[in-house]
């Protein structure tokens, strides 16, 4: 089954053309990698999966919903209640405390529950660290925490964009263990990367250029090419 | 989580937050001085306008007021009901009496000049008594201390002198006579007589017209021996409040405990009702102009008060909305945050508006003992005397920050609801 379906989807800024005409659909627990140059439409396309954009042509179809037809409240009720994300600069409320910042996500979402929010910190390697403000952090725990409060609601989808894009090696790794993880539990996966490393982790791997889905193949090739 | 939110801004924005404070507890101060002297300033007014000329009216009770009022002469307005004479140093017994400053009873004569066909009034009058009172001690009064702002070319008559007259200008005037002359007249009972002219004054009011003699000569003429027709009376008094005038609609609602607060206290009513007790048959009435020049000045006060606290609620909600903007704009990557995590724009809101109407109430708080003092000062330095703090200022100045203080928010929630979590998470 399809969670998400993009159709002749377009996405023009003025005369810039972002995105053109890409199809596109991903299958539920799927991890599916997004590469491409610089400017070739991936955080376009991230934006308008993760209900924050709203495609200038074509339908996209989120989990039996067409996201066209929805007012910007009813995107950001997707966005809360299915959609997980993580940016490639670690944004953190900066007075709030990792913890906080977790419960944060809980609140808008439904009810604060300290508990849980302190596993999934804890699932992230930082228990030690939840009471601490994001200026305490080291940019690799920064990132630990957006995690942490992505995947707190359990949203069926997981949207990252770079996440490990300013993260050393070690980091790295811990974030990719991460994912791991939720790909074994059932999680459906889209990361925008860069890097190949980082990309031969996903079952199938799109390259954009131009704003087009240029070539699609699969982790395991791309490991091999390298 | 939503004030844990709120603390967390403020703490992280307090400079900004200060200055917003500061911004209403400006704004709110002036409000709160302008609206306490203003609630206040009716009774300050009061003290500053009783302290000119006669406050009270003594007539006989029984005889119509209206002949004061509207210089009607005989028939018409006059009774012939009188007050008695020699019981006027009775004023000064009463428990006010050192409030008295001056009094002076009048008595109207109608004559004519002898050598023109030309009819006038005469009035009887003390010009400067003295009084010798039971209690062994004298004193001097009559119209030279009640009319001290007339303009007076020459002087006063002798009380004791028969023969000496003063007359208003316009009179003079229309009798070609001037200081010195002799006015030749005569009286209600036909017989000649003169007098000389010892002054011509100016008092700027219906007076002008008319001629004054020592009472005992207008009492000659007319038969009237002992007897005076009304009297005016200069007091100093206490500004009324709430329960002098209640008093003056009906002294019997009073509680035994009011009525001798109100007794023993300085209010014109109480006066009035002093001097009733005291001369027989007497009603003592407060002077309508001053009442009603009062009111017109203190319309015009409370008119400029009332402009200027608008003034500065507009000023305080600009410079609100000035920061309330920049301190949105400081934290549109917050914002978009908020929204990319799931919060709604009335979420947002709800959060902005927490945290400005918060240090909105700091400010305004802080704000409203600022104005206090200011309103002491103002009461000191304008009225010299102190502005009694009136509850009613707190909610009126309270709804007004809350209203200045969503108002000023208005240019940043269109800002904030604008804000798109793309645009501001990606720096664009
Ligand atoms: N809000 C916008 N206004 C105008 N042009 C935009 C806007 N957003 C994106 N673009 C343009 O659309 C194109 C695709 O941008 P996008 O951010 O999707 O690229 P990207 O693949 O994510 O690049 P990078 O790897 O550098 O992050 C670029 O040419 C960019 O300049
Ligand atoms: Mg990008």
């Amino acid at each position: 089954m399809n969670i998400l379906e993009l159709r002749g989807v377009s996405m023009t800024y003025g005369a810039v053309k972002a995105l053109q005409n890409i199809d596109l659909a991903v299958k539920q627990g799927e991890w599916l990698a997004i590469m491409g140059p610089s400017g070739s439409g991936k955080t376009t396309m991230m934006n308008i999966v993760g209900c924050m954009d709203k495609a200038s042509d074509g339908s996209v179809v989120l989990d039996g919903e067409e996201l066209s037809r929805l007012s910007p409240k009813g995107l950001t009720a997707i966005r809360r209640d299915k959609i997980g994300l993580i940016f490639q600069q670690f944004h953190l409320v900066p007075y709030l405390t990792a913890l906080e910042n977790v419960v944060l996500a809980q609140y808008y979402h439904s009810m604060p529950d300290e508990a849980e929010a302190l596993a999934a910190l804890g699932n992230v390697g930082l228990g030690e660290r939840a009471r601490h403000l994001p200026s305490q952090l080291s940019g690799g725990e920064q990132q630990r925490v957006c995690i942490a409060r992505a995947l707190i609601n359990c949203p069926q989808l997981i949207l990252a964009d770079e996440p490990t894009g300013n993260l050393d090696e070690a980091n790295e790794k811990l974030v990719l263990k991460i994912l791991h993880r939720l790909h074994e539990s059932g999680s459906t996966i889209i990361v925008v990367t860069h890097s190949p490393e980082v990309g031969e982790h996903a079952e199938r791997v799109i390259i954009l250029e131009h704003g087009k889905i240029a070539r699609t193949t699969t982790g395991a090739k791309l490991h091999k090419s390298a | 989580m939503f004030f844990r939110i709120v603390k967390g801004g403020m703490v992280r924005q307090r400079k900004k937050l200060l200055l917003i404070a500061l911004t209403v507890m400006l704004g709110a101060s002036l409000a709160t001085a302008m609206l306490n002297v203003m609630l206040d300033v009716g009774d300050k007014i009061n003290r500053e306008l009783k302290t000119y000329g006669a406050n009270l009216n003594v007539i006989p009770r029984g005889a119509s007021f209206l002949g004061d009022l509207y210089g009607l002469e005989g028939g018409a307005g006059v009774s012939d009901k009188y007050l008695r004479e020699d019981e006027l140093g009775r004023l000064k017994t009463i428990f006010w009496a050192y409030n008295i400053v001056d009094f002076a009873p009048y008595l109207e004569a109608p004559v004519k000049a002898a050598d023109k066909d030309l009819a006038f009034t005469v009035v009887g009058t003390w010009f400067a008594k003295t009084l010798h009172l039971p209690t062994g001690e004298s004193v001097s009064t009559g119209m030279r201390g009640l009319k001290s702002w007339w303009t007076l070319e020459g002087e006063w008559p002798d009380d004791d002198a028969g023969d000496q007259a003063v007359l208003g200008y316009v009179l003079a005037r229309r009798l070609g006579l001037k200081q010195g002359d002799k006015l030749r007249y005569s009286g209600p009972d036909g017989k000649p007589a003169a007098a000389r002219v010892v002054g011509v004054f100016n008092s700027g009011s219906s007076e002008d017209d008319q001629a004054f003699m020592p009472l005992a000569t207008v009492q000659g003429m007319t038969g009237l021996g002992g007897l005076v027709q009304r009297v005016e009376v200069s007091a100093l008094t206490t500004p009324e409040n709430e329960l002098a005038r209640r008093a003056a609609r009906s002294p019997g609602s009073l509680s035994a405990k009011e009525w001798e607060t109100w007794y023993c206290t300085a209010y014109i009513s109480a006066i009035a009702y002093q001097i009733e007790e005291v001369l027989t048959d007497a009603r003592a009435k407060p002077i309508l102009q001053v009442a009603a020049s009062e009111g017109a000045i203190l319309g015009k006060v409370e008119l400029l008060m009332a402009l200027l606290t608008v003034l500065s609620m507009v000023c305080s909600a600009l410079a609100l909305s000035n920061l309330v903007t920049a301190s949105v704009m400081e934290r549109s990557t917050e914002i978009g945050l908020l929204k990319a995590i799931g919060a709604t724009d009335l979420d947002v809101l709800l959060l902005i508006l927490a945290e400005t109407l918060l240090t909105s109430a700091v400010g305004a708080a802080a704000g409203y003992f600022l104005g206090l003092w200011f309103s002491r000062i103002i009461g000191a330095a304008v009225f010299g005397a102190a502005i009694s703090v009136s509850s009613t200022a707190i909610p009126l100045v309270g709804a007004l920050v809350v209203f200045v203080t969503a108002l000023g928010c208005l240019p940043a929630i269109k800002l904030l609801l604008s804000l798109r979590p793309t645009q501001v998470l990606h720096g664009r």
